[in-house]
């Protein structure tokens, strides 16, 4: 009868230890572990190739996408270069609400690191490949300001010898206006219709070389190694975490959370936590802007993009183009929907969402529990009892996502 | 007496803390989900079986699936038009992306394009067949 007492009394006891030292402790389930270790630097892929650009791996290239990328001259007025806003020092974004270059952009800069991973570009994912995403804000009004005729003189005038020895022959030019593009003022669309069909294709060359460039620049640009990582790494390798690598229980619980009751890796998932897909999460509007419907434009854009997978600068087959040809046009289904950004060094890089309309990470955290009606479209957020310690151990968890 | 009180007090406080530990964890796949690759249409029609051409499900990667269509005697179904669809219920979201037939491989076999699995959890692939035999529509669960 003792016995049978010790063994009912056992089995719980076991069973619900085994459940406690997994909720407060440094104990980890094996289905937490295996998370762990999927949302690790170490379980990020190689460098994929980009079939549409054949000079993604070109050292030539990337040199001169580098210098290009930082050149304040590759704006009319001198002082707007991509390092602008993607600042160096600065996790290469500006720290800003919107971006802010010729005017203001609509849309918080995002970070670069682990971009050369990304199959869609820009919060909406309006472009489908690094090259032909650095050259969109190249010919924003609010960004650098350029046309593309702008740039392809830019570029014989000032590295001829370096683009020819890349790309090959630069083609005449002479009879090009200096001042002319698709997406310009009145003026710069009206001398682009006014140019033949070899002119704005050989200026159309050019341009897209500047971003295959820049683009083989960008692919340098990796996520680098996190406090995480080293405690991730250990755990894995049954290792207890020392030096910085140890997490405090604060941060143990934040990460717990993180896989679990506040499922944030459910989008934010794999090494570099995002889904790389588009998702409404009723992130509210911002007064004064225009209405932004996120990848429902996004969408429609990246498909009549001319520089798509499919389009006739892109050195891929229709095979390598995937992505675009099983997109989602169902657009309705799209409104609102923003990409998942990485969540690595998001700590020290506020405001946050695609606008910056949060401030600080306890209003990032307070959006995901109170789950408010989206603006237009449907979210896919349901609401979350997250006590005050709870949300200060997902911060502290979040913090340790930092180089 | 008074221990075995105490013991089976014991016990209900365990089972209990247990029990909220256990409700309160991530949801895990819902046991009663029918997670089998073939299934029989709503409308009884066909019999309809998935399998991934690739041996794994990678999540985030495009991926070709294979679908099978036979009557419900076994007989191979070939002149089929397929449209597929999903989503993730937990999340009020559809699929990530936009897969379709793109092959007849004979024998009922058919080759569906741009499958993507995007997270983890509960998913459904959903296809509507439609034939000779007339429309029909079945869903997999699928749990990644």
């Amino acid at each position: 009868m003792a016995r049978l007492r010790l063994r009912w009394f056992c089995a719980p006891l076991v069973a619900s230890v085994a459940i406690l030292s997994g909720c407060g402790g440094d104990d980890f389930t094996e289905a937490e572990k295996a998370t762990i270790a999927s949302l690790s630097l170490d379980a990020l892929p190689a460098l994929p190739a980009d079939p549409t650009n054949k000079y993604a791996d070109d050292p030539a290239a990337a040199a001169f996408g580098a210098t290009l990328f930082f050149d304040q001259r590759m704006s009319p007025d001198g002082v707007v270069a991509c390092g602008t806003c993607h600042l160096i020092d600065r996790q290469f974004q500006d720290d800003l609400p919107l971006g802010k270059g010729a005017g203001t952009s609509n849309r918080r800069t995002m970070p670069l690191a682990g971009v050369a991973w990304s199959p869609w570009l820009f919060w909406d994912g309006r472009r489908d490949s690094l090259w032909s995403q650095a050259l969109t804000p190249l010919e924003d009004l609010r960004e650098h300001a350029g046309t593309r005729a702008f740039y392809a003189h830019f570029v014989t005038d000032n590295f001829n010898e370096r683009y020819q020895r890349i790309f090959g022959p630069l083609p005449d030019l002479a009879s090009v206006p200096r001042d002319a593009g698709p997406f310009g003022t009145e003026a710069q669309q009206a001398a682009w219709n006014g140019m033949s069909a070899e002119q704005q294709e050989a200026v159309n060359r050019v341009f897209v070389n500047l971003g295959k460039a820049i683009a083989a620049f960008e692919r340098s640009l990796v996520p680098e190694e996190t406090r995480f990582d080293r405690f991730a790494d250990a755990l894995v390798a049954d290792k207890s975490p020392g030096g910085d690598a140890a997490f405090t229980a604060e941060e143990i619980a934040g990460l717990k959370l993180f896989m679990g009751k506040a499922t944030c890796s459910t989008c934010h998932t794999g090494p570099r936590f995002t889904d790389d897909s588009f998702h409404n999460t009723g992130v509210p509007d911002v007064p004064g802007l225009p209405e932004d419907l996120g990848r429902e434009t996004g969408a429609m854009q990246v498909a009549a993009d001319p520089f798509n997978c499919l389009g006739a600068f892109s050195d891929a087959g229709p095979e390598a183009c995937g992505e675009l040809s099983f997109m989602v046009k169902d657009y309705r289904r799209l409104t609102r929907a923003y990409k998942p950004p990485s969540l690595r060094g998001a700590a020290t890089r506020p405001p946050y969402m695609h606008a910056g309309q949060l401030a600080t990470l306890e209003e990032v955290v307070d959006h995901y529990a109170r789950a408010p009606a989206a603006p237009s479209g449907e979210s896919e957020l349901h609401p979350l009892t997250l006590s005050e310690r709870e949300r200060q151990q997902l911060i502290a968890f979040l913090k340790t996502l930092e180089p | 007496m008074k221990s075995g009180l105490l013991y089976a007090l014991a016990v209900v406080v365990l089972v209990l803390v247990a029990l909220g530990a256990y409700l309160a964890m991530p949801a895990a796949p819902k046991p009663e989900l029918d997670q089998s690759r073939t299934r029989t249409t709503v409308n009884g029609l066909y019999v309809a079986a998935i399998e991934p051409e690739a041996p794994e499900i990678k999540q985030g990667e495009l991926q070709t699936w294979i679908l099978t269509v036979k009557t419900v005697d076994g007989k191979p179904v070939d002149d089929a038009t397929v449209t597929v669809g999903g989503g993730m219920p937990d999340h009020n979201h559809g699929l990530p992306t936009a897969p379709r037939m793109t092959g007849h491989l004979g024998e009922g076999r058919y080759r569906i394009e741009g499958v993507k699995f995007s997270m983890g959890g509960w998913w459904e692939l959903r296809f509507e067949i439609s034939s000779a035999a007339g429309a029909d529509t079945v869903t997999f669960n699928l749990v990644l």
